[in-house]
Formats: C-alpha cells, sequence, structure tokens
C-alpha cells in the first residue's frame, strides 16, 4: 500500500516549474496545498523525487518565507546523491537553511570532504560553496588540510574558490593559518588576475579586521598595485593600503607616487578614481601632491550630471572634510547648490558638509539658508536639517554661538516650522541654554513667552516637549519677565488639556513659581526690609516687575485658583497634587492679601510660607557633567558580580539625547532648600521628615564627595546647615558651580556672554572592543605565520609561546640585513626565495615593512 | 563583502533573494522577508533618475551600503560593506545582467522567474560566499553550461521512467 502511494506520488509529482505556475494563479491556498505534498514527497526514498521536493522547498522558503529548517536531514540525504543534479539541489538547501546549530550538521563533513576531494571540479566547487556559506568551527577544522590541498590546484576554478573559503575557515578556525597561509599567499604572485583578484579580496577582508598583522604583506601588495591592469584588483589593493596606510604613516609616503600616477591615467575607471582619491582622503591626506591632485579629480565628479558620482564626490568630501575643511570650501557652490537636487541621498550629503563647514561667522548665514530649505523639504529632510543644525550649533557647549539671543529666536523659529518633529532636542537645547548661559535668560523668557502664548503649538504632539521646556523656563526665571500676569494666564489656559500629564505638571509647577514669585515681589513691596532675597533677583532682572497692587496680585490669585479648581479631580496624581499643593498655598494667603496691605506685621504666617516657598525657589539650577557618576571610586566591598551589560544599552539611550549634561530634578532642589532654611520652618508642615532627608542627603554628600562639585561660596551654607560635623566645605551643592564660573570667567571681556562647561576634555567612555576571542586567535595565529613561515609545522608550534614572550628584536634587526643582501642577489627558485622572504617578514614585526621604505 | 544580492518585481516580488551575511542569513525566514520588503519600500519610494546608491544601515547593520539598478521590471539589488567600492558594484549588476542576457537571450523577468536554479547558477560563479570571484561574462557562460551539462548527464542515467526507479529504490 505505501509503495504504491510512493509511486503515485513519484509519477505524478509537480516540478519546481509546475509549482512556479501555479504560484502565479493564487498564492496562499496553493503554498499550504503544495508544502503537505512536499512534506509527503520528501519522506520517499526515491532520491529524485526527494530532490525535487527539497528543490521546491527551498524556492519556498527563499522567495515566499516558508520555513524549511524541518527539512534539513532530508538535504543531507539528498547531497550524499551520486547524481550532480541531486548533489547541487541538496547543497543549495544546506547552504540556504542550515545555521551552526543544525543538528544534522555534523552528518555533512565526510560528504564535504568527500565532494571536496571529487574529480569532477564542478563537485569540489559545489563543495567549497557550501562551507563558505555554512562552515562551522568544527567543519573549518575538520576540513583544513583539503582547503589546502586545493589551494594549489591546478584547475583555475577550483583553486579561485578555494581561496575564497579560506576566509571563512581562517575566521572559524584560526589555526588553519598555520596549514594555509603560505600557499594563500602564494597567490599573490599569480599571474592569473581571476585568482589574484581572489586572493587579494580575502586579504582586503583580513586587513580590514586587523590591519596591523598584515604589514609585513605591504612589499607584495605595493607590488601588485604598480603592475596589476585589472580594476577589481586595484580597488582592493588600494583598500588594504588605506588601512595599513593610516597605522603606518612611512606607507603612505611611498604609495603615493603609484596612487597619483592611477590618478593621472587618462581613460581611468571611474571606480577605480573613485577608489584612489577615497584612499588619498582618507589615509593619505598628509601627502600634499596627492591630496591636491585629488581635490582636483573629485570636482569632475560634483560637477558631472550623472547623479551616482555627484553623490559620491560628495560622500568623499566628507571623509576629508574634518582634516581639510579647504577642500570642502573650494566647492562650496557645488555644495549648496546640491541641497536643491532632486535626490535625497545628494541634499543629505550637502548638508552634511554645509554642517562641516560652520563656525562662528557663517553660523548666522548658513543656518538662514538651511532654515529656507526646511521649510520648502519633505519631512523627513526637514528634520534632518533641522536636527543638524541643532547638534552643529550646540557642539562643544555651543562654542559656535556668539549671539544667544539671535540663536534661542532660531530655535523658536524651528517650533513654528509645520514639519518640526525634533521637540526634543529643542527642549533639551532650552533648558540647557537656560542652566548655562545666564546671560540669555532674559531673551529665553523672551522666546517662552512667545511659544507659551501662541495658539497654534499646542496642538502638535511633536513640540509638547517645546511647551514643557518654555514653560520650566519662565517659572524658573520668571523674575526677567515683564507681565507674570500673562505667563501664569498662558499657563493655566484650557487648552492646555492637549498636552500630557507629565508636561501639564510642569506649567502647572510653573505657574506656582509665577505666583511665588509676584507675591514676593507684592509684600516686599510693601516692606522693603525683609527679603533680600528676592530683590535680589530682581536686580538683576528687570525692573518692570515693582507694579503689583493690591487689585492685580488678587485677580492673578483668583486667576489661578480658578484655573487649578478644575484639575484637582484629575485622575493622574502628579498633575492632581500640584494642583493641590497650589489651592493649599492660596488658602493660606488668600485671606491675608487684602490685609496684609496694611498691616505691618512682618511675623505672620503668610509671610514665613511666602518667604519659605521663595527659598525653595531661590535655588538656581546649574548644569551637571554627565561624567559625574563615572568620578565616584568604587566602594569597598562592592561586588557586582551580575553582568550589567544590558544596562549600558539603557545609559546610552538615556545619554544620548542629553548630549554632556543633565539636570537635578526639581524636587532634588526642594529638599536642598528645604535644608538650608529648616530652622525657620515651622508654620508650614510638609508630608516628608525634614531630619530624615537631610541626613540621607549628608549622607550622600559624604559618600559621593567628589560628585558634587567644589566651590568656595560654601560658609554661608555651613552655618545654616544642621550637621555641624559634616565638612560642607568639601561638600557644597551642586548647583552652586554655576556661579562661581561665572566670576572667574566674567572677567574675560569677551562679547560672547559665557557658558558654563562642565569637565572639558573629558571624553565619555567609549565601549571596550568586544572583539571575539576568534579574532584575536586569528590575528596571533597571522603575525606568528608571517614571522615564522617556512619551518616546520611542529617546530612552529613549539616556537609560538617564546616567540611572543621573548623580545628578540634585536637579534632579528641585525640578521634582517643579512637576509637582505642574500636576497636582493639571488631569485633562483621561486621556493627558496618565498623562504627568505617569508623569514625577513618574521624579522619585521618591530619595524614593519622594511625594504620598502629603505 | 557583498552582504546580499536581491531581485524584486516592482511590485515588490521577490524572485532571488541569497543572503551571504553570515547573521542576516541565520535569521528566521520571516526575519528575511522582511528584510526583503524594507528593501522594496525604501526602493519605491526614490523617484528616477537619482543615484542608486543606499545607505541602509537601519536593515543590515553599520557599515552597509546597498546599491540598485531598475530594469524594466525588475530591481537589481546588491548590499555589501565598505570593503567594496560601490562603482565597481555598479559594475557588477551590469556584468549579471550582461551574463543573465546572454544565457537566456533577451532576458524578461519571466525568465527569471521560470529558470530560478539556473539564476543560482549564474550568481554562484560570480559571487563565491560573499566575494567577487569572476567579472567576465563570457567565463561564467562557459561555466554554467558545464554545469547544465553535468546535470542533464547525471539525470539522463535515469531516462528510465522515474516510476520504475521509484519502485527499485523502495524495495
Amino acid at each position: 500500500m505505501a509503495s504504491s502511494n510512493s509511486l503515485m506520488d513519484s509519477l505524478f509529482q509537480r516540478s519546481l516549474e509546475d509549482l512556479i505556475k501555479g504560484l502565479r494563479l493564487g498564492e496562499s491556498t496553493f503554498i499550504s496545498k503544495s508544502l503537505e505534498e512536499i512534506r509527503r514527497e520528501i519522506k520517499l526514498t526515491d532520491l529524485s523525487t526527494k530532490s525535487v521536493a527539497l528543490q521546491k522547498l527551498s524556492y519556498l522558503a527563499a522567495l515566499h518565507g516558508v520555513d524549511m529548517t524541518w527539512a534539513a536531514f532530508h538535504a543531507v540525504e539528498v547531497v550524499s546523491s551520486s547524481r550532480f543534479a541531486h548533489k547541487r539541489i541538496g547543497y543549495h538547501a544546506i547552504a540556504q537553511s542550515f545555521s551552526d546549530q543544525t543538528p544534522v550538521l555534523l552528518l555533512i563533513t565526510n560528504q564535504l570532504r568527500k565532494d571536496l576531494n571529487s574529480s569532477n571540479e564542478y563537485e569540489v566547487s559545489l563543495a567549497l560553496e557550501c562551507l563558505a556559506r555554512i562552515g562551522t568551527d568544527d567543519l573549518a577544522r575538520d576540513l583544513t588540510s583539503e582547503v589546502f590541498t586545493l589551494l594549489g590546484s591546478s584547475k583555475a576554478l577550483v583553486r579561485k574558490k578555494a581561496i575564497g573559503v579560506v576566509l571563512r575557515v581562517f575566521d572559524k578556525y584560526p589555526d588553519a593559518v598555520k596549514v594555509c597561509f603560505k600557499r594563500l599567499v602564494e597567490n599573490l604572485e599569480s599571474s592569473d588576475p581571476q585568482l589574484l583578484s581572489a586572493v587579494v579580496g580575502v586579504f582586503c577582508e583580513l586587513t580590514a579586521k586587523d590591519p596591523r598583522s598584515y604589514l609585513p604583506l605591504a612589499p607584495e601588495f605595493y607590488k601588485i598595485l604598480v603592475d596589476s591592469r585589472n580594476n577589481w584588483v586595484l580597488i582592493k589593493v588600494l583598500k588594504i593600503f588605506a588601512k595599513l596606510a593610516s597605522i603606518e604613516p612611512r606607507l603612505a609616503k611611498k604609495v603615493a607616487d603609484p596612487v597619483c600616477e592611477h590618478m593621472r591615467k587618462q581613460n581611468v575607471g571611474k571606480s577605480l578614481l573613485f577608489e584612489c582619491i577615497r584612499t588619498v582622503f582618507s589615509s593619505l591626506s598628509d601627502q600634499e601632491v596627492p591630496l591636491k591632485l585629488a581635490v582636483v579629480k573629485i570636482r569632475e565628479f560634483l560637477m558631472d550630471d550623472d547623479p551616482n558620482l555627484k553623490y559620491l564626490g560628495l560622500h568623499a568630501l566628507s571623509i576629508v572634510a574634518p582634516k581639510h575643511l579647504w577642500a570642502v570650501l573650494e566647492n562650496k557652490e557645488a555644495v549648496v547648490k546640491a541641497m536643491s537636487d532632486e535626490d535625497p541621498n545628494v541634499k543629505r550629503e550637502a548638508l552634511h558638509l554645509l554642517m562641516a563647514m560652520v563656525n562662528e561667522d557663517n553660523v548666522t548665514e548658513i543656518s538662514r539658508i538651511l532654515m529656507n530649505y526646511a521649510l520648502k523639504s519633505d519631512p523627513l529632510f526637514c528634520n534632518e536639517i533641522i536636527g543638524s543644525i541643532l547638534v552643529a550649533c550646540s557642539r562643544d557647549s555651543y562654542e559656535i554661538i556668539v549671539d544667544f539671543d539671535w540663536y534661542l529666536s532660531l530655535l523658536s523659529e524651528m517650533a513654528r516650522v509645520p514639519n518640526c518633529q525634533r521637540g526634543k532636542e529643542i527642549e533639551h537645547q532650552l533648558i540647557d541654554i537656560g542652566t548655562r548661559v545666564k546671560d540669555a535668560r532674559l531673551e529665553l523668557v523672551r522666546v517662552s513667552r512667545a511659544l507659551l502664548i501662541d495658539p497654534a503649538l499646542l496642538g502638535n504632539q511633536y513640540l509638547h516637549p517645546i511647551l514643557s521646556a518654555a514653560a520650566w523656563a519662565s517659572g524658573e526665571y520668571v523674575e526677567f519677565s515683564k507681565a507674570p500676569y500673562e505667563i501664569a494666564e498662558a499657563l493655566l489656559q484650557p487648552r492646555t488639556c492637549l498636552l500630557p500629564h507629565s508636561i501639564r505638571a510642569i506649567y502647572i509647577h510653573s505657574a506656582f513659581k509665577v505666583l511665588v514669585f509676584s507675591l514676593g515681589v507684592y509684600f516686599s513691596a510693601q516692606e522693603p526690609t525683609s527679603s533680600s532675597l528676592v530683590q535680589e533677583s530682581t536686580s538683576s532682572g528687570s525692573s518692570a516687575v515693582n507694579g503689583f497692587t493690591c487689585d492685580s496680585i488678587s485677580s492673578l490669585v483668583s486667576m489661578i485658583e480658578l484655573g487649578l479648581c478644575s484639575l484637582s479631580g484629575t485622575i493622574d496624581v502628579e498633575v492632581q497634587e500640584r494642583a493641590k499643593n497650589i489651592l493649599g498655598f492660596i488658602g493660606i494667603i488668600k485671606h491675608e492679601i487684602a490685609e496684609k496691605a496694611t498691616s505691618q506685621d512682618s511675623e505672620t504666617e503668610v509671610h514665613r510660607a511666602i518667604a519659605f516657598m521663595e527659598d525653595v525657589f531661590s535655588e538656581e539650577l546649574g548644569p551637571v557633567s554627565s561624567t559625574a557618576q563615572e568620578k565616584v571610586p568604587l566602594p569597598e566591598g562592592l561586588e557586582l558580580n551580575e553582568n550589567l551589560e544590558g544596562l549600558q544599552e539603557i545609559c546610552r539611550e538615556v545619554l544620548e539625547p542629553m548630549a554632556e549634561s543633565d539636570y537635578s530634578s526639581d524636587k532634588v532642589s526642594f529638599s536642598v532648600a528645604k535644608l538650608r532654611i529648616r530652622d525657620q520652618e515651622e508654620a508650614s508642615s510638609s508630608s516628608s521628615p525634614p531630619l530624615e532627608s537631610s541626613s540621607l542627603l549628608a549622607e550622600h554628600r559624604k559618600r559621593h564627595g567628589l560628585y558634587y562639585l567644589s566651590s568656595q561660596k560654601s560658609d554661608d551654607h555651613k552655618d545654616r546647615d544642621g550637621n555641624d560635623n559634616n565638612t560642607s566645605n568639601e561638600y557644597p551643592p551642586a548647583n552652586e558651580i554655576s556661579v562661581d564660573s561665572f566670576k572667574s570667567k566674567k572677567k574675560l571681556s569677551k562679547p560672547r556672554p559665557v557658558v558654563v562647561k562642565l569637565d572639558e576634555g573629558d571624553e565619555p567612555k567609549t565601549k571596550p572592543d568586544a572583539s571575539s576571542s576568534n579574532d584575536e586567535r586569528l590575528s596571533r595565529a597571522i603575525q606568528t605565520a608571517l614571522m615564522g613561515k617556512g619551518k616546520g609545522k611542529e617546530k612552529e608550534r613549539v616556537k609560538e609561546n617564546h616567540e611572543i614572550n621573548l623580545d628578540t628584536e634585536n637579534i632579528e634587526q641585525s640578521s634582517r640585513r643579512e637576509k637582505k643582501k642574500k636576497k636582493n642577489g639571488e631569485r633562483s627558485s621561486k621556493r627558496s626565495s618565498r623562504r627568505q622572504k617569508d623569514k625577513e617578514a618574521s624579522v619585521t614585526k618591530p619595524v614593519e615593512v622594511p625594504d620598502l621604505l629603505l | 563583502m557583498i552582504k546580499a544580492v536581491m531581485m524584486m518585481n516592482t511590485q515588490g516580488k521577490p524572485r532571488l533573494a541569497k543572503f551571504y551575511d553570515f547573521l542576516v542569513r541565520c535569521l528566521p525566514v520571516e526575519k528575511q522577508q522582511e528584510l526583503i520588503r524594507g528593501v522594496f519600500s525604501v526602493l519605491s519610494s526614490r523617484p528616477e533618475n537619482v543615484s542608486n546608491f543606499l545607505e541602509i544601515d537601519s536593515l543590515f547593520g553599520p557599515d552597509s551600503r546597498l546599491v540598485y539598478k531598475h530594469y524594466a521590471t525588475l530591481y537589481f539589488v546588491l548590499v555589501f560593506d565598505g570593503s567594496e567600492n560601490e562603482l565597481a558594484m555598479l559594475d557588477l549588476i551590469q556584468v549579471l545582467v550582461e551574463t543573465l542576457d546572454k544565457c537566456f537571450s533577451n532576458v524578461c523577468e519571466l525568465d527569471i522567474v521560470f529558470n530560478y536554479s539556473k539564476m543560482h547558477t549564474v550568481l554562484d560563479e560570480i559571487v563565491f560566499g560573499g566575494q567577487v570571484l569572476e567579472t567576465r561574462s563570457d567565463e561564467v557562460m562557459k561555466a554554467v553550461e558545464e554545469i547544465s551539462k553535468s546535470e542533464a548527464a547525471s539525470n539522463s542515467i535515469s531516462l528510465v521512467p522515474k516510476s520504475v526507479s521509484g519502485w527499485r529504490g523502495g524495495r
């Protein structure tokens, strides 16, 4: 029964062509039906039927996303067929679907070995192709000797594929270097351009991973660079030299001539010319002659009508821009013109180049040009433009910005670009400038006010972060405001319900600051002797805010009360709590406002409450270094056994938008301020126990002393601080640093306002290279091979350890000269000369590429 | 190295997809299909007469570039890294198309649809494990013809009806 079934299946099996025809009629149901068929057919013993089924399955897997991992064993069956057609299908399926985890992988080792030894070169190349794509550590190890044999094959087709497979074998099994490396290097002298291309390609990949190990081969590469006429080969050799020259400057000098020669040739291919230019720009840019020539040649690319060449030309310019900006400036017109190109790639490259050109003098002009482009570009590019301006202008703490009033107005202009989606970045910069640049605060408050009262912005969710920054700034720096009432009104307007709760909470909190400030001014105007603090801050701001009358203050209070009433029942706890706080505060002071105008008693509850709240908000927020955490030494006895690799990911996400600094939150400043006035604080009771928080803070300071930046101003802080044994000289609050650095820097009579910077020259730590152990092993093996080639394998293995440890520099240097003389004299047999060279290469480790440089 | 070779038509139907990058190759097939769709959506959004290069790090990891060429109803796509030259890759697409043209005399989409296996033969001669090994279409043609002959020879043994061999095999 079973056999008759299988007979029917075999007889009426659909071929791949039938399957494709069927698929063209209607897809989804046909696929599942065909899969059923395939599952049945593939289990049959007849290899022809099986292989056709496998072929159909591979097709469906590649183009229709059908899983084929379940058929791994059948692929192994098919590949073991003696027929070439079956083998092809089998190898194709294996190369397509096997991974390191495929359990039947072990079963193909022998089959691969058998086919690698086959007399049919096409069977050999099937096996090589398969090995190149799925080779695992084990396969690479077990088949190294076969690959070695094939590297010497007389058939070009087999040999070039054997060369290609070496890359995979070395990668997976570095010890194969000991066996195969010599033969691989020998192929560098091959006269067959195809073989040469293959071997140079392999070295190009190897060099890209670890240039240093291949420096000793520079003479061979140099010879190819000079002699070869094949563009494919030359391109790869240039790529190798680009890598080598960047670690060995003398090499750059040496290859400059041949590279120039290639560039000067009349009918040089564009691909080769481009590669020459790129090599010069990336690695030979210290050589004057090639650099100038390359800049001349790049203009041909920029002026070409072919968008590909234009794009590549701009791309190459961006490589050279950091080191030789003049090359870009010479082509400025072409770059600006490219901004209006229809090709998005060209536009993007042009944008990068323009941003590279930005400096103190032209930032206004370039930003103007770019903002015009932003207005008429598609959303994607528009935001890219805005993003680039933001990045360029904020680089190194706004180094290129002289006029912050202009920059702030530019930021608010960005917010009004219809497609703007860079709210987060703009938010960050508005707050950043507020904390860093004291002189810009007046303008910041003006700009913020304009943003807050603009009705068009509330509806755009991308702009909410900007509004949040504007709200914060107008609350924090309310002393600069001309009309606090108007700001409070804007902060509590009904349309703020369009904002997310977190931002709404900031709005409410800012309104609180405005209220406290206004009350403070009102009451201090009543009795000029009381609060010196407010006077201090108002004197630095504007004098326009002294006009609070009894009427205006009570209308402000009732406006705020009215605006918040509806919010006291909000679901969001943050919004509700802040609203309730203010309402409670208003409850305390409201009834006294009117009476207060007449009373002269400064010891009332209201006075104390207002003075307290003023103190709460009087602390200025300063920037905090993003590397501050790293300065905290690891506490003794702390063991971090757990792998925190995942944390790094998270940290990067957080740090990226906040490029340099982070801010202490409102909450922290609240507790700091509370600490300062603790002794006065009896009237208004707060929910958190003050003693505990102060001791916690003191504890924190003690532990992370380095984190707190030092300042001399801490004296007045000390006597207010409750903890006597707390040496507050060492632990002043973090935010006082800004005051001090202002003072020290103000002496410079620069027109540019001072920007608070932290940690100059403090590079954010880069993640240590997570190079796999295999890579290290490979480069060690290569270095050993280049040092000790030509000796017996066994010896080498013994020697390996010694060579690494012993510093044989001196001995080898002297012996090198001898051998060199010998080498120049004789080139009788290829083999012996090769051996010479190998030995020479081996001694060149400390001073690489000797004969090339002499 | 070359990370992937793809052909798809202008409706986004993949006609050939081969991944050389080890990480991509080991992805589950659905993810690979997603990659193909991702590439197509980028390609289809590009206007005519613009450059043929794309930076495609988002899909294929850092240092990934893509070059494509649009012929009639087909996109030919190569994804590669910094070890390849952009213009040379563009030439390589040309080599591939020329070879196919010789193979099928005036190649069209249908040839590619119905000669899936032969397409791979051609491609495997040109690109080997992500390395470009052959750029002369004559040589490629020679190898492809030899391989076809070998296949035919191995199949001719089974000119005996399949059913019989199946019966014998099942004994």
